[in-house]
């Protein structure tokens, strides 16, 4: 032992003794005029970034890296409230229950004919499969769809180009959940009682209402990323896929043995022809959706018996497989709808298949084979042709206006910019470290805004103040400007960044809610004025119907509160003001604390567990007298006498002696 | 047991020869796109964690010809990275069966695609531990052709190299070989 932790010494002398570059000398001197936003100045794009393993969207400016908010979608958050008020509770309601987290791997930017019309943003639960949509109006999640049939959904939410469908796609394969639940069976039995399924899920052209229109069941690949057509290939989605060798264990070598995998070509437009011509078949389920009532500023919950399915062994001309080398992640379509780049994480080279060669396959069929029913398309005939040697690791692929595309390489930690036409590598630069995902403003759609891109890295290791074993994430931005891409910026992220998309603030920044009008609040325990302010009891059931505004609560004392009831507190926000929430929080709460935005209504439930008196207080800083901005609860023994009153400035006789 | 012994022999002694930073094998011909691929977790300051493959490599007195061939092939960065890898290194010994003047060309800049390809052949993306492999099963190796595994007892070849060694590494697992594996003509 000794002499290892000698030969480990000495190892390591000799490598600290070198000076490699490193990439603090990579950015150039004029980098800082580039990302600097002066103080009261706007940036120039809105970073919709994903939050993995925090169930949340950030927003970030571009170019300066600021972070400006984190949106609860998937994960319960006390800071707000956001899945611990009465209000928000239901958002996270799923078959399984109420789900309070989930990892959110992918923002999709709804789009009009290919072009980012900043509507609203969809996101991936990965974990209990679910779609969420946040409306860019309010920054809020506006509604959730939970899928059946489906596990680890990662393939998601990619859209088509006027946002018809939302996609989910299954990375796990499983038993089907016919009859409500999915069925107990050997593991062993994979290839026999395990299926993959993509669902296509609508949303409503005005209010954005998801709705699972249709699933296909497929053969128990697991499908990994997607991207719609546009263009001319507007009618198809593609997915990609690994794991065609049907392993369900060690896949780190048992999903790795063949030379390609897949990318899956689905005809939506034809499979929902065979929808509304009822050609599926209805299966029974158990599904949730959850909607955001901006009115009552509360969730709808319902859940769902029926979907449909579609089989594409029987409706041939629905999918058709296309061979790609070495489990592709990456699957992307290049704005002009014509190139379909599929990126195998084992690969050594990047084929880019040609839409117009995949028509001209499919149509004279020309198929190599069959695997599970599909058929399989020849990969030279569709093949527009390979980027050679990129780089190690490619995984995602974005476009900028030009005609380029720029790729992430785990691996070899860079991003590489290639010629979509000429498929020559034009530039590359190295990213600390090992990136992900990476974002082009406009990137996924036909019509990449380009100027920037933006690496969303894997590993962090020294690029910041450390701060223990748990390091920030990291972003890096590069100016995509020239011929040469050139590093500006390091900024860190939170959650866990996966796939990010960036669009011009224009097209949103005016769109943005300041206030909830009160008039229109129709929350039944809305308080839309003191006047309004009471304290019900139904039952053991104690209804507090509050108000706040700077700087007091209506009512602020309240009595013949009794151990063994459940104390609501409906907190309605009179203020009419840009910017100038309330908080509630009260002592003991095992819950959390919320925050109400003017116009608002929000509940938070207290089960008092002790005798006394209780305070609360705003604990949103609202104004030079937020400290003076408390009241009192007083709880007594079950069965006592203390009649129910409640108050605000009222003070008795005796206590003003 | 026997193949951690070895694996610990071979870091007993470090060279001090080892070259420090992939600019000395830079060429006035290289190219603005290789100049600019610069800065992998290599750089990273750190004497607490595991070593990873290159910490390994480069402290083994028996790989300088890989190290070195590494750094011709601007690889360093790469394998430094999170992987994980399986890497099939072969000794100095093993570099020594290739002729001279093949080894010779292989190290120059204008041949440094074909030095890449060879390289890729050694390294497979993901952990490849023995008592996961079959024989007879193909591993996918970076460059984008198969190795073969031949296991007989506790005896793994791969192609027709022995392993003589294995080392876990912090981002994967080094399998020291006696030969180099020379990819198949396509």
């Amino acid at each position: 032992m000794k002499n290892l932790s000698l030969v480990l010494l000495v190892a390591t002398i000799a490598i600290i003794g070198c000076k490699p570059k490193s990439g603090v000398s990579v950015a150039t001197g004029d980098a800082a005029t580039k990302v600097y936003v002066a103080p009261g100045t706007y940036d120039e794009f809105y970073n919709v970034v994903s939050g993995g393993f925090s169930g949340q969207m950030a927003i970030y400016g571009i170019p300066s890296g600021r972070l400006f908010r984190e949106i609860p979608v998937f994960s319960a958050d006390p800071e707000t409230g956001w899945g611990y008020t009465e209000e928000t509770k239901g958002m996270l309601m799923t078959s399984h229950g109420f789900v309070p987290w989930d990892d959110l791997h992918h923002p999709a930017l709804s789009t009009t004919n290919g072009v980012h019309d900043g509507r609203w943003a969809f996101g991936n639960a990965n974990n209990t499969p679910r779609i969420a949509r946040i409306d860019m109006k309010t920054f809020k999640t506006a509604e959730i769809i939970e899928l059946p049939n489906s596990s680890g959904n990662h393939s998601s939410p990619f859209i088509t180009e006027n946002t018809e469908y939302t996609v989910a796609g299954t990375r796990f394969s499983s038993p089907p959940d016919y009859q409500g639940s999915n069925p107990d069976v050997s593991i062993n039995s994979y290839k026999e009682n395990f299926k993959g399924y993509i669902s296509f899920v609508s949303v409503e052209k005005e209010s954005g209402m998801m709705d699972v229109a249709f699933q296909l069941q497929i053969p128990p690949l697991n499908t990994d990323l997607a991207r719609a057509g546009k263009g001319p290939s507007h009618d198809w989605f593609f997915f990609s896929c690994y794991n065609s060798e049907q392993a369900f264990t060690l896949l780190e070598v048992n999903a790795s043995q063949k030379d390609k995998d897949f990318i899956l070509a689905v005809n939506w437009k034809k499979a929902e022809e065979y929808a509304k011509a009822g050609k599926g078949s209805k299966k029974n389920v158990k599904y949730a959706h959850n909607y955001y009532d901006e009115s009552k500023h509360t969730t709808i919950s319902e859940i769902k018996n029926e979907v449909l399915v579609l089989d594409p062994k029987e409706l041939k001309d629905v999918l058709y497989l296309i061979p790609c080398p070495k489990s592709p992640h990456g699957c992307d379509v290049d704005p002009t709808g014509q190139y379909i780049v599929g990126s195998g994480k084992l690969a050594a080279l990047i084929p880019v298949f040609s839409f117009d060669k995949i028509q001209k396959a499919i149509d004279a069929k020309d198929f190599e084979a069959e695997y599970d029913g599909i058929p399989v398309l020849k990969y030279e005939s569709v093949l527009h042709g390979e980027v050679q040697k990129p780089g190690l690791g490619p995984l995602h692929t974005e476009f900028d206006d030009k005609g380029n595309a720029y790729t992430s390489f785990f691996v070899s930690s860079e991003i590489v910019k290639w010629n979509v036409q000429s498929l020559q590598v034009l530039d590359r630069v190295p990213t600390y470290y090992s990136i992900g995902h990476l974002c082009v403003p406009g990137g996924p759609t036909a019509k990449p805004w380009g100027k920037y891109v933006i690496a969303y890295n894997k590993i962090t290791k020294d690029r910041y103040l450390p701060t223990g074993p748990e390091l920030t994430q990291s972003a890096q931005l590069y100016s995509i400007d020239g011929d040469k891409m050139e590093l500006l910026l390091d900024f860190p992220t939170t959650g866990e960044p996966h796939y990010a998309e960036a669009i011009p603030a224009e097209l949103v920044k005016g769109n943005s809610v300041k206030i909830f009008k009160i008039e229109e609040n129709n929350h039944p325990y809305a308080a839309k004025g003191e006047k309004e302010a009471k304290v019900i009891r139904e039952g053991n059931k104690v209804h507090v119907v509050m108000s706040s505004i700077r700087s007091h609560f209506v009512p602020d004392n309240i009595e013949g509160v009794k151990i063994g009831d459940e104390v609501y507190f409906h907190v309605t926000n009179l203020e009419q003001d840009w910017d100038v929430p309330h908080g509630f929080a009260v002592k003991g709460a095992d819950n959390a604390e919320m925050l109400i935005m003017p116009g608002e209504t929000a509940t938070i439930k207290w089960v008092p567990n002790r005798v006394g008196v209780f305070p609360f207080y705003c604990t949103d800083f609202c104004s030079a007298l937020h400290q003076e901005m408390q009241g009192y609860i007083r709880v007594s023994p079950a069965g006592s006498s203390v009649p129910l009153t409640y108050s605000t400035g009222k003070v008795t006789k005796e206590a003003a002696k | 047991m026997k193949n951690l012994i070895y694996g610990l022999m071979c870091l007993l002694a470090i060279s001090g020869t080892v070259g420090c930073g992939s600019s000395e094998t830079q060429s006035d011909t290289t190219t603005a796109i290789d100049a600019q691929h610069a800065g992998g977790q290599e750089a990273v300051v750190d004497d607490v964690s595991q070593k990873d493959i290159v910490k390994i490599a480069v402290g083994s007195a028996d790989h300088t010809t890989l190290v070195a061939a590494l750094k011709q092939a601007e690889y360093v960065d790469d394998i430094s990275n999170a992987g994980p890898f399986t890497v099939f290194a072969p000794t100095n010994e093993a570099f020594a069966k290739v002729p001279k003047e093949t080894l010779d060309d292989l190290m120059k800049d204008e041949n440094r695609l074909a030095l890449q390809n060879i390289l890729e052949y050694h390294v497979a993306v993901g952990v490849y531990r023995q008592d996961y492999l079959n024989d007879g099963q193909t591993v996918g190796m970076a460059n984008g052709q198969n190795v073969t595994i031949h296991l007989n007892g506790d005896k793994l070849m791969v192609n027709e190299v022995n392993v003589v060694a294995t080392i876990p590494a912090s981002n994967g697992l080094i399998y020291v070989v006696d030969g180099v594996l020379l990819p198949p003509a396509k």
